[in-house]
């Protein structure tokens, strides 16, 4: 275990973005916490998490994946991803942390995604244990401890130091090239004991998943329940797009009339166009895209993944749905029901 | 912004068929001059101008768009015009509220006699986007010609 | 109010009035309702909440809930009435299928002011008791109350077919302030004021999709046909083209409900682009505010012939 003051905050980053592109939690212009590259003058923001996941730096809103220059009849292919930049991403909670497990599992299997990949090595994460945590984080039910992050580096903070645990050899190497004082673990044992206090008494925390299951894929399926669940989501993406765990993509060609650019952009399934086929949409009305996001998240997703949930319990969507419809509800309503 | 010695303003002009359009031909056979980089895109009436097809001629490089159509009153449909007065009013004060140059849009009406007057606003119109220099602000990068 | 909301909604389904209740379900927390359709008493009993955070604007389900045959109650506060009124004058709504429950407001509460870790929260007169993970606390509802409604424009309810509280009135309001503001500043000024606001946009359509003047069947930016649909939205124009069509085709018809700012995940101020829209056509065509009547013209299908000329943006520079 490591510590620096937190008057020497600004130090420590200076130090880091000397070496690597640094990010940083901060304040954006209306308040809200994002993901920001660090600048002298930019300041850790007190909010507990971001509007937009950790998710954004290794999986982006919008990436050009390759041009197309079109002469003729001649069509050349225009390879222009980044060059790999090594970056550090400091702040980041435990469940976007455990989210990167969930997007490895679906962009590190054959076929490998590569442009994830690359970020993905390039990229050092550092955690942050929370210690205030939200009535929206249900995290602990995903077995994830908020009060010990994992991470190449894991921190923990309090009035006067932030301590600092290297779990990694990515994150062992960042270790030693930045000036950080030995200390014992008390401290951060002390915090963690409080912290999981709090941990305890979240309202969520005792969400019941179990109804999930494999065996009663249909019966979840076909719940008269999803009408009722479904009648007033407004069809806006704005769960998925906070979601640390969504990886629908679309490819979409701009034509600039000289040549071709290939995007790759975040598609959500409570979308009209999402999986759009010559045929039209199998999921004709927002039911079966309600259904669709949950279906993938509670019960695709582990079927495919030795049961891992496909939901980290950040909460996000239980902020910032328009209605306040999300997870927890549809887990609930789901449970009642005799499947 | 540095006016580019070289820069020669792409100018959009939606043209309705009845009056400007007939009036940007007399100006053609009157010989009278107007810079080449006029792009006239002729329309059925100045009323069929949709906001879109102003920010699209933006994306695509224009570096300001001016719609033509017939005085108001002489309409070939009678109101067409007076609908787009009131429609172009309200966009391009949108416009000119998120910091978009009030200069880079503007309507004119122009009857079939008015050649004369087709040219001479094309000349003062390129005149002020020169001076403006290259749209930014409403620019799509991906359309940019470097 | 609560109360008074359960005991009509039973009622009138009771005597058979309508087959449906529109109103707002509880969730887990006081503030988290979310919109819902009643059919049952058991139901109403168990679920039906009405509280300072019921600020979803109930009018547009109504278009699909007044198709669905049978009636349905809605209730409607008076800047829903505004939307509900202008949709029926668009024929969006079937006025047949549905009975209107006027609900007085006194304004809407924002959850996000009231900080995080918040377990539940009661309505004590002018004080919300609220209960965190870290202590009660006991917040003024007046320092909680939403933007929007602070600069409530009215509480009249324009139409209804029966009232719970009292009709209200047009209120003195200054939601044209920071529009004035905005205009004050130089087109520099304005143009990174917009950059920075519209950049935070992650184009999840919430404002599109909640409002209830955007009732297209297909929006042209869901349609792959339309050559502007922009879901890879990579570069800035597109999100000042989204929010240019988005306000300009709401012009005319946007009641200023406010719902396009409440439901942004990033916090834009989206309104204020729906507001420009209307300072200018009460300036430059005379009052107009969508929703309060069905006779008026809308001021975009209609003119005069001594309109002003779109000159006039050069010419008041910026005002």
């Amino acid at each position: 275990m490591k510590k620096i003051a937190i008057s020497q905050l600004n130090e420590l980053f200076s130090a880091i973005s000397s070496q690597k592109m640094l990010y940083i939690p901060a304040d954006d212009g209306a308040g809200a916490a994002k993901f920001t590259p660090w600048a002298e003058g930019i300041s850790l923001t007190d909010k507990l998490n971001t509007v937009r996941s950790a998710k954004d730096l290794f999986f982006p809103q919008v990436e050009n994946l390759v041009n197309f220059k079109v002469e003729g009849t001649k069509i050349d292919i225009v390879e222009n991803r980044d060059a790999a930049k090594p970056f550090v991403v400091f702040g980041v909670r435990a469940c976007d942390c455990a989210s990167f497990d969930i997007l490895d599992r679906v962009f590190l299997s054959d076929p490998v995604d590569t442009f994830y990949q690359t970020r993905r090595e390039n990229g050092v994460v550092i955690t942050l244990a929370c210690s205030r945590p939200a009535e929206t984080c249900f995290c602990g039910v995903f077995g994830i401890d908020a009060a010990d992050p994992a991470g190449d580096v894991t921190c923990w903070m309090d009035g006067e130091n932030l301590y600092w645990r290297a779990n990694t050899e990515k994150g062992e190497a960042l270790t030693e090239s930045l000036n950080l004082t030995d200390c014992d673990d008390a401290a951060v044992t002390a915090q963690q004991e409080e912290s999981r206090k709090i941990l305890a008494k979240l309202p969520l925390n005792g969400l019941d998943l179990s109804a999930f299951k494999d065996e009663k894929l249909l019966d979840v399926f076909n719940s008269p329940k999803w009408a009722e669940l479904s009648e007033s989501c407004l069809g806006c993406g704005t769960c998925t797009f906070v979601c640390p765990t969504c990886q629908c993509y679309d490819v979409q060609d701009f034509d600039n009339g000289r040549e071709v650019r290939r995007f790759r952009c975040w598609d959500s399934c409570m979308y009209s166009d999402f999986t759009m086929m010559a045929h039209g949409t199998n999921r004709p009305t927002q039911k079966e895209r309600f259904r669709q996001r949950f279906m993938h998240k509670l019960v695709y997703f582990p079927n495919n993944n030795e049961g891992i949930f496909g939901c980290v319990g950040c909460g996000r969507c239980l902020k910032k749905c328009p209605i306040h419809m999300n997870i927890v509800k549809v887990a609930k309503a789901l449970k009642e029901e005799k499947v | 912004m540095p006016v580019n010695e070289e820069f020669k303003p792409t100018i959009v002009a939606f043209c309705c068929n009845w009056c400007s359009y007939a009036g940007a031909d007399l100006s053609g056979t009157n010989r009278l001059q107007y810079p080449a980089n006029v792009k006239i895109i002729r329309i059925p009436c100045s009323c069929r101008l949709n906001p879109m097809f102003v920010l699209r001629a933006f994306q695509r490089g224009a570096d300001g768009v001016i719609l033509c159509g017939c005085h108001p009153g002489d309409c070939h449909y009678t109101t067409g015009n007076y609908y787009a007065r009131r429609r172009m009013t309200l966009l391009f004060s949108m416009l000119d509220f998120l910091g978009i140059e009030r200069e880079r849009t503007r309507v004119e009406w122009v009857s079939a006699a008015e050649g004369a007057k087709f040219a001479a606003t094309m000349n003062d119109f390129s005149a002020t986007i020169h001076k403006l220099g290259p749209n930014r602000r409403l620019e799509d990068l991906r359309c940019r010609k470097d | 109010m609560q109360e008074r909301l359960k005991q009509k909604a039973t009622q009138l389904l009771e005597n058979g009035t309508v087959d449906r209740i529109l109103g707002w379900k509880a969730g887990e927390f006081f503030y988290d309702l979310t919109p819902a359709v009643f059919t049952t008493k058991e139901q109403i009993e168990k679920d039906f909440v009405f509280n300072v955070f019921a600020g979803a604007n109930l009018s547009k389900y109504l278009i699909a809930e007044s198709r669905k045959g049978g009636k349905v109650a809605a209730f409607i506060k008076p800047c829903d009435s505004y939307s509900f009124q202008q949709l029926l004058k668009e024929h969006r709504i079937w006025r047949d299928n549905v009975y209107v429950v006027g609900v007085q407001c006194d304004g809407m509460c924002d959850a996000a002011k009231l900080g995080d870790g918040v377990l539940s929260v009661k309505e004590e007169g002018e004080n919300l008791i609220v209960d965190t993970l870290y202590g009660e606390k006991t917040v003024l509802k007046a320092d909680a109350i939403a933007d929007r409604c602070a600069s409530c424009k009215s509480k009249k309810i324009v139409i209804f077919d029966e009232l719970i509280g009292e009709q209200g009135e047009e209120t003195e309001n200054d939601r044209f302030g920071e529009i004035a503001r905005l205009e004050a500043m130089s087109p520099e000024e304005r143009f990174e004021f917009w950059r920075g606001e519209l950049s935070r946009c992650i184009r999840c359509n919430a404002c599109r999709n909640v409002c209830p003047a955007c009732s297209c069947e297909k929006c042209v930016f869901d349609n792959a046909n339309s050559g502007v649909r922009n879901k890879a939205a990579a570069d800035s124009f597109e999100e000042n083209m989204f929010h240019i069509i988005r306000a300009f085709h709401v012009t005319g018809r946007c009641t200023d409900c406010g719902e396009c700012s409440r439901v942004c995940p990033q916090n834009i101020p989206l309104h204020l682009l729906n507001r420009k829209m209307i300072k200018d056509i009460n300036e430059l065509y005379g009052p107009y505010q969508a929703g309060a009547d069905m006779d008026t013209k809308p001021p975009l299908t209609n003119f005069t012939v001594d309109d002003c000329e779109p000159s006039i943006v050069h010419e008041r520079g910026g005002q």
